[in-house]
């Protein structure tokens, strides 16, 4: 009698500890390295928001894993001709309030975007080529643009459909309470605390089919030593951005898993080419400015980019979580050429090229950089400034906090600016038009192009690229124009930078090439 | 009385003046925040929206004209970056960290107060050795490194205290406390343990220092001879005397903790305004930086005011408003 008490009480107690742990399996928290500033979709363009309210709201076109378009909340779109797309979509999605998803919703989202009051950076990015909308039936919308917009598709993968119902008249606010977060996507939102935590619910009855997890957590745990301990105590199954020193440590735990993926943020140098004269800390070696200025010859913007050795910074530096970069992408994404390859580490061609463009003796400049922006961002500079001293270059090293830096940086204030740039478009065309293109701002050309780098040629060929719509020919252009700059080293490109997490054991997270953490890539595993 | 209060109050509001008016000149100084704000891919058009919007395309002065007027109303500007009213922002945090810096303004009062003490009595012993051998320890360690050994110890090895955030709150009085809760005091003990860690050490030596002065006085050489209990003579005679330096040193410490509490912040990700103040300046958020100061400001104002305050019930002889003629 007595054994049969104990064996049904540690039957009990064996059955109570597996419900709980079933109960629990189905909860997940995660730590993210950095802030989420808003739940509203459409008030600050910002990587970390547009990862997570994600989970919440869905675009008509979403991406996969290598950022290639694929079918969202539109099952498919056309370019009817050059300046009018049709977009059929997805019948039976239903908002989480069990309304249902039309055109209607599509509409009202994008006469909402250019909208939102008090937008420190706007979506309106995307949307502004559209002139003109038009609702064919509820599952058919076509849009106009005023010139042909070969990224629409990709804008259109931007910008998250909100309902109308629940959107018209509502605020940031009342995204952030709760009240006017309802969307079409696999989660709903619970609750929103700044800075602190997102907390959300699996939405049941998703189109795509029922998630894993019943709730989601996503802490912000911004230091990267309590976002390590977090993960190491179990206070979280799953974190982002690896730092570097932990990875390997990590990685030999059996315990836990990291994975990684070549991301598409390049990380270069720009050489400011705006003055006729030296620029700002670019001087000969006694300290004197030089006569004119060195980086409006290609011969010394090559020697530059092939005295530094890639290889070394990606191995040493990176702990090999950086891919060398002779371009702007890795070359999976499109419009990027197979034929570039990462320059080849050759000092005795630098000093060379150097020697060939008149300064036999080298000269010196001041590294310009960031601190804590990019991944080991001073330590690269550092790297750099050492290889060039082997060409005979006297090159100091000055790096600053990202607030004070990317100011003065934008107002041209340093000659050497070592940068990181994440293609969103997931094309490389747009990033040349953005970094290389001749500065026309008031023409979206040439943007952020802080080294004033100008080449006809080049902008002709971007130009013609970014206007026409056939896929294969543009990508044909991109490549060209991608070709051409980098055989004149418009920019130096030094590496990609690898994005990492890390997951405990039982769980699988499927690695994004746009450094997305989504709850929907952690899937329950070996 | 109404006097010196009043004093007190016109002080208090130049100071608040002067130093927003340093913050608005220092951020401006520092960087333009649409650089940050804004995306990268966007043409001149955004920028210039995107600066209009938060008003950053007028001169300086005028922008903190506005300010001033808004703030007269009791305004302070929404962050630029959350678009949430910026005091609410600080309102939301402020009872964590107050929580915090309490919890460990306690842990060390409690403890560095009573080693102190027997250190200055028993100078030569080897508890009092010790102890100033810990003091030492616990001045010299880095807090950052203290914060993560403690987090190693009793949360990744032995699993006994969670690693980060706050636990569960209860509503007194209208602001959330989590002590009162079991998971509350789990999350506080170790950002406490480790913001403590300083202030202890300081109170400890700053105690042993007083009570070893104060032994060699007349009076208590004195209240000895009287043959009063030791008890007696160091409740009373010692230690109330070398409470006045105490008592400002707490004050003053107590301010600097609540004020800037932001390495045991963020390591613990303890969801407070110390956090928010250095991801503020990161993001050049001027007005969240620019209230918070002003909060903090006010804040110091008050802990002062009470310090003044105790100085006159500890010792008799100090009267608030000296200054004035009493009457």
């Amino acid at each position: 009698m007595l054994r049969m008490i104990r064996i049904a009480a540690v039957a009990l107690c064996v059955s109570l500890a597996a419900m709980g742990a079933a109960a629990r399996d189905r909860e997940v928290a995660i730590g993210l390295s950095s802030a989420i500033t808003s739940m509203d979709p459409h008030y600050h363009n910002l990587t970390p928001n547009d990862a997570l309210v994600l989970h919440v709201f869905e675009p008509l076109i979403q991406r996969d894993a290598n950022m290639k378009l694929v079918p969202g909340l539109a099952t498919s779109w056309r370019a009817i001709d050059d300046l009018t797309w049709e977009f059929k979509l997805r019948k039976n999605v239903r908002f989480h309030d069990g309304s249902p998803f039309t055109a209607e919703d599509v509409a009202f989202t994008l006469k909402r975007v250019p909208n939102v009051p008090n937008s420190p950076s706007s979506f309106a990015t995307y949307t502004k080529s559209i002139v003109d909308v038009k609702i064919v039936d509820p599952y058919t919308i076509v849009f106009k643009t005023a010139t042909p917009h070969v990224l629409l598709p990709s804008d259109m993968a931007a910008v998250y459909i909100v309902s109308k119902k629940n959107g018209e008249h509502a605020t940031t606010e009342d995204y952030n309470s709760g009240k006017a977060a309802i969307g079409t996507g696999p989660y709903k939102l619970v609750e929103y605390v700044p800075n602190q935590r997102v907390v959300l619910a699996a939405n049941y009855g998703y189109w795509g089919g029922e998630e894993p997890w019943d709730k989601v957590t996503f802490k912000i745990l911004t230091n990267s030593a309590a976002r390590v301990a977090a993960l190491l105590s179990g206070d979280v199954q799953m974190i982002e951005n690896v730092p570097t020193s932990d990875i390997a440590q990590i990685a030999k735990d059996k315990r836990f898993h990291v994975v990684d993926k070549v991301s598409n943020r390049v990380i270069y140098v720009h050489l400011n080419q705006s003055t006729d004269k030296a620029p700002p800390f670019v001087t000969d070696k006694p300290g004197k400015p030089l006569e004119k200025n060195p980086f409006r010859d290609a011969r010394v913007r090559k020697a530059l980019s092939i005295a530094i050795n890639r290889d070394a910074i990606a191995q040493r530096i990176m702990e090999g979580k950086a891919v060398p970069a002779g371009q702007l992408l890795p070359d999976f994404f499109f419009g990027t050429s197979r034929k570039i390859k990462p320059p080849k580490y050759d000092p005795e061609g630098a000093k060379k090229l150097l020697r060939e463009a008149g300064y036999p003796d080298g000269f010196a400049l001041t590294i310009f950089g960031p601190s804590n922006r990019y991944i080991n961002d001073e330590k690269i500079a550092q790297a750099i400034a050492q290889f060039y001293s082997r060409i005979g270059i006297e090159a100091k090293v000055q790096t600053m906090p990202a607030s004070v830096y990317f100011t003065r940086a934008t107002r041209l204030e340093f000659g050497y600016m070592l940068l990181g740039w994440g293609t969103e478009s997931g094309e490389q065309g747009s990033s040349l038009r953005s970094l290389l293109a001749t500065y026309d701002p008031s023409k979206g050309m040439g943007v952020t192009n802080r080294a004033r780098y100008s080449n006809p040629q080049l902008d002709r060929l971007i130009e013609e690229a970014m206007g026409t719509l056939d896929d294969r020919k543009r990508e044909a252009l991109i490549q060209q124009a991608a070709e051409l700059a980098m055989g004149d080293t418009a920019l130096i490109p030094i590496h990609y930078e690898v994005s990492t997490w890390a997951t405990a054991a039982g769980f699988r997270y499927t690695p994004r090439t746009d450094q997305y953490t989504l709850a929907t890539g952690l899937r329950p595993g070996r | 009385m109404l006097a010196y209060a009043l004093r007190r109050l016109g002080q208090s509001a130049f100071v608040l003046a002067a130093m927003s008016f340093l913050v608005f000149l220092g951020v401006y100084a520092i960087g333009n925040p649409i650089e940050l704000l804004v995306n990268p891919e966007a043409d001149q058009a955004e920028r210039l929206r995107a600066a209009a919007a938060l008003g950053l395309d007028k001169p300086l002065l005028v922008q903190y004209g506005v300010f001033l007027v808004h703030a007269a109303k009791g305004d302070l500007g929404r962050s630029f970056v959350y678009n949430i009213p910026a005091i609410q922002l600080i309102l939301e945090r402020l009872p964590a960290t107050l929580e915090l810096a309490f919890a460990a303004t306690v842990i060390a009062v409690l403890l560095g107060i009573p080693l102190g003490l027997l250190a200055g009595l028993k100078p030569h012993s080897w508890i009092g050795r010790s102890i100033m051998a810990g003091s030492i320890v616990g001045f010299s360690l880095p807090t950052f490194w203290v914060g993560l050994v403690l987090i190693m110890v009793f949360s990744v090895e032995l699993g006994w205290l969670p690693p980060n955030g706050r636990g569960a709150t209860v509503s007194v009085l209208g602001f959330p406390v989590s002590f009162l809760t079991l998971d509350g005091l789990k999350h506080l003990a170790m950002p406490a343990l480790n913001l403590a860690l300083l202030k202890l050490s300081l109170l400890v030596r700053l105690t042993r220092a007083g009570t070893r002065e104060a032994l060699l006085q007349d009076y208590v050489k004195f209240a000895r001879a009287k043959g009063l209990p030791m008890r007696r003579v160091i409740g009373v005679h010692v230690l109330k005397n070398i409470m006045i330096p105490i008592v400002t040193v707490i004050g003053l410490e107590l301010g600097s903790v609540i004020a800037f509490a932001i390495v045991t912040e963020s390591i613990f990700a303890w969801p407070g305004t110390g956090k928010l103040l250095i991801d503020s300046i990161n993001q050049l958020d001027r007005p969240v930086i620019v209230a918070y100061l002003m909060v903090i400001v006010t804040i110091f104002i008050a802990i002062n005011l009470v310090v003044d305050l105790l100085y006159s019930l500890l010792d008799p002889r100090v009267r608030i408003g000296a200054a004035a003629p009493a009457h």
